[in-house]
């Protein structure tokens, strides 16, 4: 059975490495939903996060091949009750919004959003929040006349405590690699 | 023997002499390779050198990559090539990806257009770090002439480390032109990169469990043996616990042929008992192999009954095809080492006898014919059984891909590890000439043979320009059938015996060898076959024999596609 699971990357700053980690979903056949990098609180690490619909062996393999790439630290998937995610959204909406002020302003607070800019032809609303809130919010909004709208992929937290560092120790003592197989 | 070095360390060089003294702090002895104008200064800087590296000046740039194949699979060592930027680049993509999926170290060296044209649809630019990135173990370019020395350090650490793999690096003009100070500080470790898990011992001791426990335990062996250096451990193990031991294509010679408890050859034209008697194993030992589908057939159907003791460097692997019961990560050989000790010595008569009967059936019903045939037309194994008589099984083999590989690999027995060189997991025509000559580069005294079919040996058959050019006294043995004779034999079994394009019209293939100053003899007679291939044998220099053979020969056992292991057939 399919279920979405978020996929996190932990790579070396290198080019060409996101295209080294896109290429195994490509290769597989496998649609990435949604793809966020950033450095993460050690400098000259940087964490990838990456939106998967797949099967549980899918989502096991994929994190294998990922991490068998050179500089990529380690991977982790997590179901969605295993972490804490946010999207951000922003909704370029028709300045006749205004026209209907009460209801507007009432749906971006209800939804808290917040109105980041104000123009003579539009209003710019922003949205943190998981993927069926700002979904809910579009829908609420779209009648008043979408000029544009835009969502980051997904950011997420894991909930379980164990951090990178820990991980890396472990695999540090895993890899006392004595055995030499080529001279050079 | 060592050779004398002039390292220009802390003095100011171009990249690319850089390049050049990187591959000899390297240790580097040869390279195969090809100019052009990206890699210009690297090849001027080769001109100083010439009497510490050997480069073998390849006809088409794939020839250089099966080359390096080659040289690193009989030698042990990481496999170098050069080319230029745009073509000479791509043409290598192909023995790039042969040696990813044959886990076989190669570090290539590219030339790139100048950095302001990256980009620009320059002449000669392609984008050879994005083309190669799917078939490469890591790949990099490099800009700078002070980056030059730490890349190639770091792709010689890469290929070579855990499972190895072909890297690339690509070297921008520029950056070749640019001055930097020379130093090289060997890699020896990357934060980022975990080549080979340390065994762990719990793993180890359920391995032997399941192993002590076993009634018909059955072994399979692949490259990772060979890669480990792991035969003895491996002939240890068997013989201790009374092991049958089997081999995938790519760990052929990594157990000795002649030894009792070796029985055969696995896959979809491998021996009847080690297909059949997958089946009825209770313990699967695979050691250093992938459960490629040539040799599982239908996985659903494979060795549903046994439990799974899988040895694998690479993590990726466990669990992939078929599932572990135990998964030992780690080097093969430091794992079969912990593993000797904790396994109890077995006698298991009736197990083995299995084999032994399943061994005579496929005498009785494929090889006694295929090697003793009464049709008038020579057939493919005796060629190959009377070259093995010949050669005592001493030969290194290179084959290239098709029926005559199936053959050769069924009949020829190889005495020594690292002697059969074989495209496997791509299954690349056009492998055998060139990587028989980067064999014959790493052992010149031994005798190289490659075996070809007509179709594969025409792919690459510019390589003869190589062989006259650096006299590379590699034999050649073209089992000729005129025909694509695998396609064919598939097009007869399951497409009605619609042979679409695989008819071969060839030219005289002993002309071209002529034209190469290449000897080369023709035999269509089993009388003369015998004296030709003695002939060929005791060549001091290159030679080209070509047997024309049964047109229409298939290869038989096989398992047909979705078949299981258990189905397979004999004729």
């Amino acid at each position: 059975m399919n279920t979405t699971y978020t996929i996190s990357v932990f790579t070396e700053d290198k080019i060409g490495l996101l295209n080294r980690i896109t290429i195994i979903f490509t290769r597989r056949h496998i649609n990435i939903e949604s793809i966020t990098a950033s450095e993460i609180e050690v400098k000259g690490i940087y964490r990838y996060t990456i939106v998967v619909t797949v099967s549980k062996e899918q989502v096991e393999k994929l994190v294998k091949q990922i991490e068998k790439q050179v500089e990529v630290f380690k991977a982790f998937y997590h179901m969605n009750s295993e972490i804490l995610c946010r999207e951000i959204a922003l909704y370029k909406v028709s300045a006749d919004a205004l026209k209907e002020n009460e209801l507007f302003a009432r749906i971006v607070n209800e939804n808290h959003a917040t109105i980041i800019s104000v123009s003579p032809e539009y209003i710019v609303v922003e949205k943190t929040g998981d993927e069926r809130e700002i979904q809910n919010l579009f829908n609420e909004l779209e009648k008043f006349g979408m000029l544009e709208y835009v969502r980051s992929g997904r950011v997420a937290i894991t909930k379980p405590m164990k951090t990178l560092t820990s991980y890396l120790k472990e695999i540090e003592n895993n890899n006392k690699s004595t055995v030499k197989h080529f001279n050079n | 023997m060592e050779k004398k070095r002039h390292i220009k360390y802390n003095t100011e060089v171009t990249g690319a002499e850089a390049v050049i003294l990187s591959l000899l702090d390297a240790n580097v002895t040869e390279i195969f390779g090809y100019p052009g104008g990206a890699i210009m200064p690297i090849y001027d800087a080769l001109y100083d050198y010439m009497d510490k590296l050997n480069h073998y000046l390849v006809r088409h740039e794939q020839g250089a990559t099966h080359a390096a194949q080659g040289y690193s699979r009989v030698s042990g060592k990481p496999g170098v090539v050069f080319a230029t930027s745009g073509p000479g680049a791509t043409n290598l993509i192909t023995g790039i990806a042969d040696a990813q999926i044959d886990s076989t170290p190669l570090v290539c060296i590219t030339g790139q257009v100048h950095s302001h044209l990256l980009g620009t649809d320059a002449f000669q630019e392609t984008d050879v770090v994005g083309v190669s990135m799917p078939v490469t173990k890591w790949n990099i370019q490099v800009t700078k002439p002070e980056d030059i020395a730490p890349a190639i350090t770091k792709a010689f650490y890469i290929a070579t480390s855990g499972r190895p793999g072909p890297v690339l690096v690509d070297i921008t003009k520029d950056a070749q032109f640019g001055k930097t100070t020379y130093d090289y500080k060997k890699c020896e470790s990357i934060r980022s990169y975990f080549p080979c898990p340390k065994v762990n011992l719990e793993d180890v001791n359920a391995a032997a469990e399941l192993i002590n426990k076993a009634q018909r335990p059955y072994i399979l062996c692949g490259h990772g043996v060979l890669l480990s250096s792991a035969e003895k451990q491996l002939l240890a193990l068997a013989e201790k616990a009374d092991i049958p031991v089997a081999s995938t294509l790519l760990g052929l010679s990594a157990f000795p042929p002649s030894h009792p408890l070796y029985v055969g050859y696995l896959g979809m034209h491998g021996n009847y008992g080690p297909n059949l008697l997958t089946n009825e194993c209770d313990v699967l030992i695979a050691i250093g192999m992938r459960f490629d589908d040539r040799v599982t057939g239908n996985v659903s159907k494979y060795a549903k009954q046994a439990k799974v003791v899988h040895f694998e460097i690479d993590p990726a692997e466990i669990n992939k095809i078929i599932p572990a019961d135990v998964a030992v990560l780690g080097d093969a050989k430091e794992a079969l080492e912990l593993l000797l000790p904790k396994v109890n010595s077995a006698k298991r008569k009736d197990w083995l006898q299995k084999f032994t009967d399943c061994s005579n059936v496929e005498f009785e019903k494929v090889i006694r014919d295929a090697i003793d045939p009464d049709s008038e037309k020579l057939r493919m194994a005796e060629v190959i059984d009377k070259f093995h008589k010949i050669s005592g099984g001493n030969a290194i083999i290179v084959t290239d891909v098709g029926q005559h590989q199936m053959i050769t690999s069924r009949y020829y027995k190889f005495n020594h590890p690292n002697h059969s060189v074989t495209s496997g997991g791509l299954g690349t025509m056009g492998f055998g000439l060139p990587a028989a000559v980067g064999a014959k580069v790493a052992k010149p005294n031994e005798q190289v043979v490659a075996v070809l079919g007509d179709g594969g040996f025409q792919m690459t058959i510019q390589e003869l320009g190589t062989i006259m050019q650096s006299n590379i006294a590699v034999k050649i043995l073209v089992l000729n059938n005129n025909f694509l004779g695998m396609v064919r034999q598939w097009q007869q079994l399951f497409f009605d015996r619609r042979y679409s394009f695989t008819e071969m019209k060839n030219p005289d293939f002993i002309t071209i060898a002529k034209g190469y100053n290449i000897k080369g003899k023709k035999v269509t007679e089993r009388e003369n076959l015998q004296d030709a291939l003695q002939e060929m044998y005791n060549s001091k220099e290159a030679f080209l024999l070509e047997v024309v053979v049964e047109n229409e020969e298939n290869v038989f056992p096989m398992i047909t596609t979705g078949a299981s292991v258990s189905e397979i057939i004999l004729e």
